[in-house]
């Protein structure tokens, strides 16, 4: 299958199309929606880019800390830790487990709100 | 869609004229036979209420008014918590007695009125949006004065006479952690930070307080604020029994820091200063430690709410753009929420 143009500059065209020539054309309600739909196309070019080893690096921790296999599912691998913690068999003071939820979170924000102040704090 | 849009466009039109109509018949009983309707418009417009801005003239003499209505004039029932449009016009002149900054009432009308479900106000001059508030020159001098005048009015809300209150929903704190938890484990999205924040706050529970008038969303963004500081506390729908430290805890919750973040009281101020000031207005002596508990239940709560928004647009019900969006700013609480358990454990 052709890959060009790439996903990623399919998005930005979009993006640049409600920039440059949609938004300046619209008022009231629509320009506000228009202001948010550039917002989610940046979150996309944000995701294209950095999910793919932001999740390598979630599985691998997530699969030391559950003891899980190499091929185990993400998705699953999250419910089995949601779960544990719900029960009690992990908090807070289980080793690598604060590490690994501010790590991802980290990772989660720096593509859903780059410039939000809490993930700042949480950097420094 | 065409026949739709055409549809709602016609609706619309007729709930306008009729408005006026009615707003008329009621200004000329209660400002006399001279009184006329000018610049009736629609200021928002949410599933649950509709907000409208008008004058009446009399005389050349013009008073601004709010028109707080329930949608098409029928009584709909608003979110699960949120009280009544009749209740909330009972509280706001409850406060109004003593001594918080509200909008005086000036008319209160039933279901099947003509104005339908719905109270008059006054119209209350000043800023709702957080972010001008904490960055405009106007409003320097409100932002010294605000903690101080934050704290004196909740102090004055949580010292309302209980007997005289309409009957309302009664929530504590392991009353919103269980309501969250079932909305939250309903929507089938896991997320660890979530289960701890939850697993947390459960096994910290503090000591409950005596039950108080709780306001329920007292932030940025419902209060009005003016260049001397608190003019007006706004939108009492989600108001309940419970204990004080909840309200103390929201205005401090960093998603109504709005950047602020160094400033824990709205991005405008220190806690010690409102609960020094809460505490010379007559309010419980709270240390800013009381509250780390009830701000965690926040930014969980505000967090789940932000999930509601975006289940909105998952179940088809809102198509927008901005309830797809919104999804992505759980993980804003997700932040906060670590940000806090590092700082408790």
């Amino acid at each position: 299958m052709h890959d060009a143009p790439s996903p990623t500059e399919l998005v930005a065209a979009v993006k640049s199309f409600i920039d440059d020539a949609a938004a300046p054309q619209l008022t009231g309600h629509a320009a506000f929606h228009a202001r948010v739909a550039s917002n989610v196309l940046a979150t996309l070019l944000r995701e294209l880019e950095q999910r793919p080893a932001a999740e390598a690096s979630e599985a691998e921790r997530l699969r030391n800390l559950l003891d899980a296999p190499e091929n185990a599912d993400l998705a699953a691998m999250n419910r089995d830790l949601c779960a544990r913690i719900r029960d009690g068999q992990f908090d807070a003071a289980t080793p690598g487990l604060f590490k690994h939820l501010k790590t991802t979170t980290i990772s989660q924000l720096a593509i859903d709100q780059p410039n939000y102040s809490g993930l700042k704090a949480a950097l420094s | 869609m065409a026949i739709h849009l055409f549809r709602v466009i016609v609706a619309k039109m007729g709930s306008n004229e009729q408005i006026e109509r009615a707003l008329e018949s009621w200004a000329r009983r209660d400002f006399g036979d001279a009184a006329r309707i000018a610049d009736l418009k629609r200021l928002s417009g949410g599933a649950s209420q509709e907000t409208w801005a008008f004058e009446v003239v009399v005389a050349g003499k013009t008073s601004r008014l709010i028109l707080r209505r329930a949608p098409g004039g029928e009584a709909v029932a608003r979110s699960s918590e949120a009280i009544t449009l009749r209740m909330e016009s009972m509280l706001l002149a409850c406060a109004d007695a003593a001594g918080v900054p509200v909008p005086g009432v000036l008319g209160v009308f039933e279901p099947g009125s003509d104005l339908g479900e719905s109270f008059i106000m006054r119209r209350i001059d000043g800023e709702t949006i957080g972010r001008k508030i904490l960055r405009d020159a106007v409003y320097e001098t409100a932002r010294t004065q605000l903690s101080e005048q934050c704290g004196a009015a909740l102090a004055a809300i949580h010292a309302i006479d209980m007997e005289k209150l309409p009957d309302l929903p009664r929530s504590d704190g392991m009353d919103q952690i269980r309501k969250y938890e079932t909305i939250y484990r309903n929507f089938d999205l896991p997320r660890p930070v979530f289960e701890l924040a939850f697993a947390w706050l459960k096994e910290h529970q503090p000591a409950p307080q005596p039950a108080v008038l709780v306001h329920g969303d007292f932030r940025l963004g419902n209060l009005i604020v003016d260049a001397q500081g608190l003019a007006s506390v706004l939108d009492w729908e989600l108001a309940h029994i419970g204990d004080p430290r909840e309200d103390i805890a929201w205005i401090c919750v960093n998603s109504w820091r709005f950047g602020q973040i160094e400033n824990r009281v709205g991005g405008f101020g220190q806690l010690d200063a409102l609960l020094e000031a809460y505490a010379a207005a007559g309010g419980t002596r709270f240390e800013p430690r009381d509250i780390d508990w009830w701000e965690m239940l926040g930014s969980l709560k505000w967090g789940i709410m932000c999930m509601i928004m975006y289940e909105a647009y998952r179940s088809g019900g809102d198509p927008s753009v901005e309830r797809a969006a919104i999804g992505r700013r759980v993980s804003e609480t997700e932040i906060d929420l670590l940000n806090l358990l590092e700082r408790a454990v």
